[in-house]
């Protein structure tokens, strides 16, 4: 068996060379991924660049990308497989029509051809298993799905196998590399977590912010871009409905540089933070703070 | 391609690793723990950060269990880097002081690159003072390691927790001076006024540096501690409970901290499993009448049945919350959490008290904020009515007084307190009458069961009118209490 990373190191340049930045925990749990053959079920706030990672990860290792969306109601035939009963029953029309089935082994013999695999069609899961090339399989947002339909996936996280009562059993040919993210809106089974690596992306530190303001967008200055992620990083400090996420940060740098800013000053935050925060009372808030140079962070004051 | 095995002290060290995990309550299976000795394997063993993150991917699967499970990774893998020997006062080679605090202060210092010991206190805040200012992470690494040698009088064997020598070191330092300092000197550097934006900007980074500071002083002490009383020791005395099991009555101010963050996402979290339970209602019994009058487009016959879907009744909640001294912050959670579920129940409303009691529904209406509106409650609601201490009974009488009439039979009232009345009248009565008008009376009480009772505190007084009393004393059981309250 041969891998794509030869070691931690490689793993982060791998994915910065497809503008991923990831820090040591990240770099170093796909590396693992790959050596142990486990699942990473990746977590954190949203926007911190969870399903990019996947996306990156297939880059970087040139590996088909699959992808499962997870979402209420979500269920075996729109992740696993179906039978194509349109396609079955236009073979029993046919074969009626061609000849007058007689016998029982003539019927034996229909109902082997209907199930096999020409009447399959193959969902995610059972695409990326059945895959002869690398192939990266992404679940998204894992925890949309009930709780019934996480067992689902437990066979082919742990086991890299689907079983179909009609076929038996399809093991995977090649083990994928497979990343679930979730956004945390509810606790996922113990039986789920056990069998992935657990890994969880927090908003970035300020140089790494800054790294990848500098690498995501075109025409950004060394100074603009060291001054929005401090910013950024003094608004995340505010209790917010929603902190500004990756993507926001890239798309205010963005926005400053179209409009041809190079210095932040607080007018020119006041006019686009809107970018950055989604709510009104998060905007209020932060202009507020920043308006104010006297800080009062005391704890509030309980009656006595 | 296989590194080779790991050696057996490093198991057994790992061994009791996952062991403590455990006694901190961390929920490490079997699975996972062997996952953690394979996982290793494939690491180069002498970097210890990636030994770190695969220990964590393999062994921690809840961001909250995060903290618990660096402290007691720092304390059974300190030891082992190279860069953290302890030799005393030694400054890291390579590293010339000297240069910058002669050219501070003009003196002539005679120790070259080698003797932070022979510093004076102010030569060692000058420095510090310059490390924080140029962000230099060796060098605040050396001095965290000088002022705990100096000031914290660490002696070995000595029974005393680490935090007292935190505090010994850090009052010495005097960070918010520094901090201070370093805001004064940011203005004096600006070419012009400083706008309150960059002000605030500048006191983020300085601030960020301080706490990395104050960290490394933190490590620092742990690392000593350890190399004194042995790893098994130390992790039990640094266990903590974790972030859900928190006590509300005796969290710290950087719990407290730690718990604010934690509720978002836990409200968050309950309003969408509750809305989902109400979506996924089992299908109630059959509708007759339905039934019929569908069955006339097939002739009389009844081919297609019709369900009666569940709608349960949403219950309209009162919490009477008891906002004095060390229940606050439970009544704090409790309001934010109620709140933040709230079209979960038809009607909230809320009172507070302390010895006089006051509405304050109106603080959440049209509110997107309900942190900034719990502060409102505390700054404004009006709940003292003559000395400030506790008193449930009259309370309760200016409850019942104005607002007895709202009170029916829709009505689920949760009451919040320890029940410590500073030996004033219980008025009992009270609590029977609202019993026999609500639905539903429920007491939340703070306090450990094993205190209840004792002293002042009259819980089953008042229990008996209630259709149940609960001990809520962190987050996990407010969170349990609140779903099955929906």
């Amino acid at each position: 068996m041969s891998f794509s990373f030869a070691d931690v190191d490689s793993v982060r340049k791998g994915l910065s060379d497809v503008q991923y930045l990831a820090d040591e925990g990240i770099a170093g749990v796909v590396y693992l991924a790959e050596r142990l053959q486990k699942p990473v079920l990746v977590e954190g706030p949203a926007g911190t660049g969870k399903t990019q990672l996947a996306k990156s990860v297939a880059e970087a290792t040139g590996a088909r990308l699959i992808r499962l969306q997870c979402y209420e109601g979500l269920d075996e035939s729109k992740a696993l497989y179906e039978w194509n009963y349109k396609k079955q029953l236009l073979r029993i029309q046919a074969e009626r029509q061609g000849e007058d089935p007689e016998g029982d082994g003539m019927w034996q013999q229909i109902e082997d051809d209907l199930f096999s695999e020409e009447f399959l069609l193959t969902r995610p899961l059972l695409e990326a298993i059945r895959a002869a090339e690398p192939v990266v399989l992404l679940i998204d947002e894992v925890d949309r799905v009930e709780i019934e339909t996480e067992a689902l996936l437990l066979e082919i996280l742990s086991d890299y196998q689907v079983s179909i009562p009609e076929l038996g059993t399809v093991a995977a040919s090649q083990i994928p590399l497979v990343f679930l993210t979730s956004n945390n809106t509810r606790e996922l089974s113990e039986a789920l977590k056990r069998r992935c690596l657990f890994l969880h992306i927090d908003y970035p530190d300020l140089d790494r912010e800054k790294e990848i303001v500098l690498a995501k967008v075109p025409g950004v200055g060394e100074s603009l871009a060291d001054q929005v992620a401090r910013i950024v990083r003094s608004v995340r400090q505010i209790e917010l409905k929603k902190a500004p996420s990756v993507s926001e940060t890239l798309d205010w740098a963005r926005t400053l540089v179209l409009l041809g800013v190079e210095h932040i000053d607080a007018d020119t935050a006041a006019e686009t933070v809107n970018i950055l925060l989604k709510y009104r009372s998060d905007i209020e808030k932060a202009l507020k703070e920043f308006a104010s140079s006297d800080e009062d962070f005391a704890a509030p004051v309980a009656a006595s | 391609m296989k590194v080779e095995p790991a050696t057996s002290p490093l198991l057994a060290l790992l061994a009791g690793f996952i062991s403590e995990l455990r006694a901190a309550g961390l929920p490490v299976s079997l699975t996972e723990n062997l996952d953690a000795m394979e996982a290793i394997q494939h690491i180069p063993i002498e970097d210890r950060d990636a030994f770190k993150y695969a220990l964590a991917a393999t062994l921690v699967k809840n961001h909250a269990h995060w903290r618990a499970f660096e402290t007691v990774f720092e304390v059974y893998f300190s030891l082992r880097g190279a860069e953290y020997d302890l030799i005393d006062g030694e400054w890291p080679e390579g590293m010339d002081l000297s240069d910058f605090v002669d050219g501070l202060d003009g003196q002539q210092h005679r120790q070259g690159g080698g003797g932070g010991e022979a510093m004076s206190a102010e030569q060692l805040a000058e420095m510090l003072f310059q490390a924080l200012m140029r962000g230099d992470d060796a060098l605040m690494r050396a001095i965290a390691r000088q002022a705990v040698q100096r000031y914290a009088g660490m002696e070995p064997g000595r029974p005393v927790g680490g935090t007292y020598y935190l505090y010994r070191t850090l009052r010495n330092l005097d960070l918010d001076g520094v901090l201070e300092r370093l805001m004064d000197q940011a203005r004096q550097d600006a070419p012009g006024d400083l706008t309150p934006l960059e002000e605030r900007l500048e006191r983020d980074e300085f601030e960020a540096r301080v706490d990395q500071l104050r960290k490394e002083v933190e490590a620092e002490i742990r690392r000593r501690l350890v190399a004194d009383r042995g790893v098994e020791a130390m992790a039990k005395t640094l266990r903590k409970p974790l972030p859900e099991d928190v006590d509300f009555m005796h969290a710290s101010r950087e719990e407290m901290m730690a718990l604010r963050r934690a509720i978002y996402p836990l409200t968050r979290k309950l309003a969408v499993r509750l809305a989902r339970k109400r979506r996924h209602g089992r299908k109630g019994p059959l509708d007759f009448r339905n039934t019929m009058r569908h069955s006339l487009s097939y002739g009389g016959v009844p081919a297609e049945p019709k369900f009666r879907y569940p709608r349960p009744a949403k219950p309209e909640i009162m919490v009477v919350a008891d906002v004095s001294g060390s229940v606050a912050a439970f009544a704090r959670f409790t309001l934010h959490l109620v709140y933040a579920i709230s079209n979960q129940f038809s009607k909230v409303r809320s009172f507070v008290f302390i010895d006089g009691l006051d509405e304050v529904t109106s603080f959440f209406e049209g509110v997107d904020d309900i942190g900034e509106a719990v502060h409102r409650v505390n700054a404004e609601a009006d709940v003292v009515w003559v000395d400030g201490h506790s008193d449930y009974g009259h309370a309760f009488e200016v409850f019942w007084e104005r607002y007895g009439k709202d009170v029916g039979p829709k009505t689920t009232v949760m009451i919040l307190g320890d029940a410590r009345n500073n030996y004033h009248a219980s008025q009992a009565w009270i609590l029977k009458e609202i019993e026999h008008r609500a639905r539903k009376v429920f007491w939340l009480n703070p306090e450990p069961g094993a205190y209840w009772d004792t002293g002042d505190s009259i819980v089953s007084e008042y229990g008996v009118h209630c259709d149940g009393v609960f001990e809520v004393r962190n987050l996990r059981q407010l969170e349990g209490f609140v779903e099955n309250l929906v």
